[in-house]
């Protein structure tokens, strides 16, 4: 196997692939979000309870999951994520999606997001970027719906 | 049989290797590659001949002219059409179709009519209906295809009870791109014939694998793209019975498809001029003639052949994976050339990820049939597609990458 596969295919996203954390509905969901990706067919929904703050501060992701079928970087990429965000508020979400961002279109992974790190090897396929960040536009999606519109599955396909 | 070893030396790109591995192209459902005979066509026209056709009177345009109206008679050659006429230039499949379901549908469908269509098209065969069916108020119904894995074909019980004298066009698939099956086309034509309505059928995937005789058929209109017959993409053809076209209205209008022009109003062209407005695409119509020349020349019923025995190889092969489920008809039965399959464990970007490692290039997804994949509960499948210049070699190859993919991710 080639070094560029061996990157793409760390034993993180292996075994994110194998044993997906936080899989399946959630039940006490107030926002749902469903990202697809027509040219593969990769589909995502990621389900959050956020819970409002009382103190004015933003509110904070309280639980996640995720659903959906895909490729091993997809549904390893959207394991992972469901780990990274929780306790999150979107702010916090938004600016940890874009150091992933930047590490699966350069490569260069700074020391101190380890895990995320396993996607470096992404950018040596452009054409599995759309992959990687399937479950992340999904749970950004969520956060900036308003809750009564998301909080049955919206949508259709 | 085929010399496939004389073949492969006609096509340049095969010559290559893909990520340190000898290239091992498997997509031909997706595209075919392209003989040397065209590309050079290619590169004549650009280089000696270059001109508007039908309109100059100087040598160039004359060359060009000649070579273009040439392609056209070959083509009505290649399917044996009455009259090169019936022989209309356009983008590929997609456009052929949307063509004549604009045009012809906008003409002839009224409310309470049927559109019939099948299970297992390709969008480009389902949305133009979808839209024609829509415009007009016509009702859009589907032959079902019958097996958990779309095995058995489409349902010719169901066609009698579907194909009523309501129905006013039938329109199917020879080839399916995603399943392998081969439509039954004649009888297709004759039980349409019978209750009136008429036929479009989407011969993209057989056109270069298969002879095909529109008047023994009987068929009413045909598409099929250049690009997978080894012709140029860009280029694609809608035939059309002249009867059929005569009386059709343009679907685009402009210059080169009119015969006399007011500031009022506009006289069309017959057929072909009017359904190809605007300087048509010449070089690869030309291109495509040269194609033509190509297969013929080895034959078509000897390609037929040799893809179903590929075909037949690489079912036998596959089969031996462990956890591999194959959608179409099953190991043995009549098919094209092609293999579509999945893994419960593995889903097929992986693998044509992988298999691309090994210089072997495949498809992974719905195959523009998101319908048929959903009623099979499946996302989509990996598909290899053979054509005149693979070999049982290079499927050995293909098996031997999968095999390595399962182990990699631990399902065997
Ligand atoms: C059965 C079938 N119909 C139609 C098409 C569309 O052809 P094109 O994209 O060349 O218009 C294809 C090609 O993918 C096909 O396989």
């Amino acid at each position: 196997m080639s070094a560029d596969l061996t990157e793409l295919y760390q034993q993180v996203i292996l075994d994110h692939n194998k044993r997906p954390r936080n899989r399946g509905k959630l039940p006490t969901a107030n926002r749902v979000a469903h990202g697809d990706n027509p040219t593969c067919g990769d589909q995502c929904s990621v389900y959050l309870r956020l819970e409002p703050s009382t103190s004015g501060t933003p509110a904070r992701i309280a639980e996640i999951s995720f659903d959906g079928s895909g490729c091993a970087i997809s549904q390893a990429s959207a394991s992972l994520m469901t780990t990274q965000v929780k306790g999150k508020t979107a702010p916090e979400v938004e600016a940890l999606y874009k150091n992933f961002h930047d590490i699966v279109t350069t490569g260069n992974a700074p020391e101190e997001i380890s895990d995320l790190a396993a996607f470096a090897g992404v950018h040596a396929f452009p054409a599995r970027i759309k992959c990687a960040t399937l479950g992340w536009h999904a749970a950004i999606e969520a956060l900036k719906a308003e809750p009564h519109e998301t909080t049955t599955e919206s949508h259709t396909d | 049989m085929l010399d496939v070893q004389k073949i492969r030396a006609d096509f340049p790109i095969l010559h290559q290797s893909v990520n340190g591995k000898p290239l091992v192209y498997l997509d031909n459902g997706a595209t075919s590659q392209k003989p040397r005979a065209v590309i050079n066509s290619l590169v004549h026209y650009y280089e000696r001949d270059n001109s508007n056709v039908h309109r100059g009177l100087h040598a160039l345009s004359m060359r060009a002219t000649d070579a273009y109206e040439g392609a056209r008679a070959r083509l009505a050659k290649f399917i044996n059409a009455a009259d090169s006429a019936e022989i209309i230039f356009t983008r590929g499949t997609t456009e052929s179709i949307n063509i004549v379901a604009r045009s012809w549908g906008h003409a002839h469908l009224k409310p309470g009519d049927v559109v019939l269509t099948t299970e297992i098209e390709h969008h480009s065969n389902l949305i133009p209906w979808q839209q024609a069916a829509r415009v007009s108020g016509a009702t859009l119904k589907y032959v079902p295809v019958l097996g958990a894995d779309a095995e058995g074909g489409l349902d010719l019980a169901a066609l009698d009870q579907l194909l009523t004298p309501k129905v006013k066009v039938f329109a199917f698939t020879h080839i399916s791109n995603t399943l392998g099956t081969i439509n039954p086309i004649a009888e297709f034509c004759r039980r349409a014939r019978a209750v009136g309505a008429i036929t479009v059928i989407d011969a993209a995937q057989s056109i270069g694998h298969a002879p095909f005789d529109v008047q023994a058929l009987g068929a009413d209109f045909v598409s099929f793209s250049g690009h997978k017959m080894c012709g140029p993409t860009g280029i694609g053809v809608l035939y059309g019975r002249r009867a059929l076209l005569d009386k059709l209205a343009p679907d685009e209008t402009g210059g080169g498809m009119v015969s006399n022009v007011t500031y009022e109003d506009a006289r069309w062209k017959p057929a072909p001029e009017r359904f190809e407005a605007g300087t048509p695409n010449i070089a690869d119509a030309i291109a495509l003639g040269v194609a033509c020349d190509y297969l013929d020349a080895i034959g078509r019923d000897q390609i037929a052949a040799h893809d179903a025995a590929l075909s037949r190889y690489a079912m036998e092969q596959l089969s031996t994976l462990p956890g591999i489920r194959i959608i179409g008809p099953r190991v043995g039965a009549e098919r094209s050339g092609l293999a579509s399959f999945s893994f419960a464990d593995v889903h097929a970007h992986d693998i044509v990820t992988f298999a691309d490692e090994d210089g072997v290039a495949l498809r992974g997804g719905h195959h523009c049939n998101q319908p048929l994949m959903r009623k099979l509960g499946l996302t989509g499948t990996t598909r290899a597609s053979f054509y005149l210049y693979n070999t049982e070699g290079e499927i050995d190859v293909l098996v031997a990458s999968l095999h390595r993919t399962l182990k990699f991710f631990g399902t065997t």
